[in-house]
C-alpha cells in the first residue's frame, strides 16, 4: 500500500472532506473534517488494515479559528504503516463523534481528552474526569491559565520577585 | 553490673525529686517520656522523600534508635503521620481521612517540599503542601531532604511529644483548630 494511492481512495470516498495531506514528516498525516471522522476511521480499520489505534490526544491553537483539535494515530499491523488523522472544532461546539464502538481503547484516552481538553465525544458511554479532580470546573491543558495553580493563597508574589 | 560499664544509654530521667527507693515527676512529664520514646509512625511516602526515609529507616541511620523502628501500616494504632512525596489534590481527601482514623494523641510531619509547599509542582494539579487539609507539626526542608533532616525533624517531634501538656487534645482551641481545617471530631 501506497500513500498516494491510499490517499487517492480516501479522496474518491470522502470527497471534499479530505481538507489536506502531507507525508513529507515523519509519517503520512491527513487533516479531515470533524464530521467524517468515525466513518474515516471504520473505513481504515475494516478496509484498510489499520487495526491498532496508538494514540487518541487534543491540542489547542487559541489562533485558529477552529481552536480545538483532536489527533488520532493509526497502525497498520499487516504492512506496518502509520497514519495521522487530525480534526478542528471550534470551542463554543467542541463536539466530536466517539470511536469506542470500533476502537474499546480510545474509551479512556478520550476521557482523558475531555478531562484536559474538554472535548465533547458524542456517544461515549461514560464520559467522565478521568485524572483531575472530580469537581474541578476548568480543562487545564486549555491555552487559557496561567501556569501556576490560581487557587494557592500561600505564596506572594512580593516574595518571588513580581 | 556499675553504672560506669554500661555499653548503651537510657533516656534521660525528667524533671523531678529523687531520693533512694523514689522518684517523683509529674504525670504530664512521666506520660510525655513514654509516648516520646515509643511512637509508632505511618509512612505515607508517595516519592523521593519516601525513599529518603527508606534510608533512615535502615541500619545505617536507623529510626529504631529513637523508638520508632515499630511502622504502623494502619491508621488505627499510628502516632506520628510522615507525609513524604507530593500530593496531588485528588490524593487530598485520602490523606484528610487517614489523618481522621488515627486515634489521639497524633502528630503530624511534613517530609520534603512537596509535602511542606506543593515544592517546585506549583500547577493545578497539586496541593500546594499538606497544611491545607491536616494540621501539620513540623516542617522538614529538602528536595529530597537527606536522612538526617529527617531525623532532626523526628526528633522535634519528640520535643512536642515529651512536652506536651496532657490537657491540649481537650482544650477549645485545638477543637477549634481541627474544625477549621474540617476534620470530624470524635464527640
Amino acid at each position: 500500500m501506497e500513500y498516494n494511492t491510499l490517499l487517492q481512495e480516501l479522496k474518491d470516498k470522502f470527497g471534499d472532506s479530505i481538507l489536506s495531506a502531507d507525508d513529507t514528516a515523519d509519517f503520512f498525516t491527513l487533516v479531515v473534517a470533524s464530521d467524517i471522522i468515525k466513518q474515516l476511521i471504520s473505513f481504515l480499520k475494516e478496509e484498510q488494515n489499520f487495526i491498532f489505534l496508538t494514540d487518541l490526544c487534543g491540542i489547542h491553537y487559541p489562533e485558529q479559528e477552529k481552536e480545538l483539535g483532536v489527533i488520532y494515530h493509526l497502525h497498520n499491523l499487516v504492512e506496518n504503516k502509520r497514519i495521522r488523522l487530525k480534526i478542528f472544532v471550534t470551542k463554543a461546539n467542541p463536539q466530536v463523534d466517539s470511536i469506542v464502538s470500533i476502537f474499546s481503547g480510545a474509551n479512556w484516552m478520550e476521557r482523558e481528552t475531555f478531562d484536559f481538553y474538554g472535548i465533547d465525544f458524542v456517544g461515549h458511554p461514560n464520559l467522565k474526569r478521568i485524572l483531575n479532580v472530580d469537581f474541578m470546573d476548568y480543562h487545564p491543558m486549555r491555552k487559557e491559565y496561567p501556569l501556576e495553580d490560581a487557587t494557592r493563597s500561600d505564596k506572594d508574589d512580593r516574595f518571588f520577585g513580581r | 553490673m556499675s553504672e560506669k560499664d554500661k555499653k548503651y544509654t537510657v533516656v534521660e530521667a525528667p524533671e523531678g525529686y529523687s531520693a533512694p527507693g523514689f522518684f517523683a515527676t509529674t504525670l504530664d512529664k512521666a506520660v510525655g517520656l513514654a509516648r516520646k520514646n515509643s511512637l509508632w509512625p505511618l509512612p505515607f511516602a508517595t516519592s523521593c522523600c519516601g525513599i529518603e526515609f527508606m534510608a533512615t529507616m535502615a541500619a545505617h541511620y536507623d529510626l529504631g534508635r529513637f523508638g520508632a523502628e515499630r511502622l504502623s501500616f494502619s491508621p488505627r494504632q499510628a502516632d506520628l503521620l510522615m507525609v513524604m512525596g507530593t500530593i496531588a489534590k485528588k490524593m487530598a481527601p485520602v490523606v484528610q481521612q487517614v489523618y481522621e482514623q488515627m486515634a489521639e494523641p497524633r502528630w503530624v510531619i511534613a517530609v520534603g517540599a512537596c509535602a511542606s509547599s506543593g515544592g517546585v509542582f506549583d500547577t493545578y494539579s497539586v496541593l500546594q503542601g499538606i497544611d491545607k487539609v491536616v494540621p501539620v507539626d513540623v516542617y522538614v526542608p529538602g528536595c529530597p531532604p537527606r536522612p538526617e533532616q529527617i531525623i532532626d525533624g523526628f526528633m522535634k517531634i519528640q520535643e512536642l511529644v515529651g512536652n506536651e501538656p496532657l490537657r491540649r487534645r481537650y482544650s477549645p482551641e485545638y477543637k477549634q483548630m481541627l474544625e477549621s481545617y474540617g476534620i470530624k471530631i470524635d464527640k
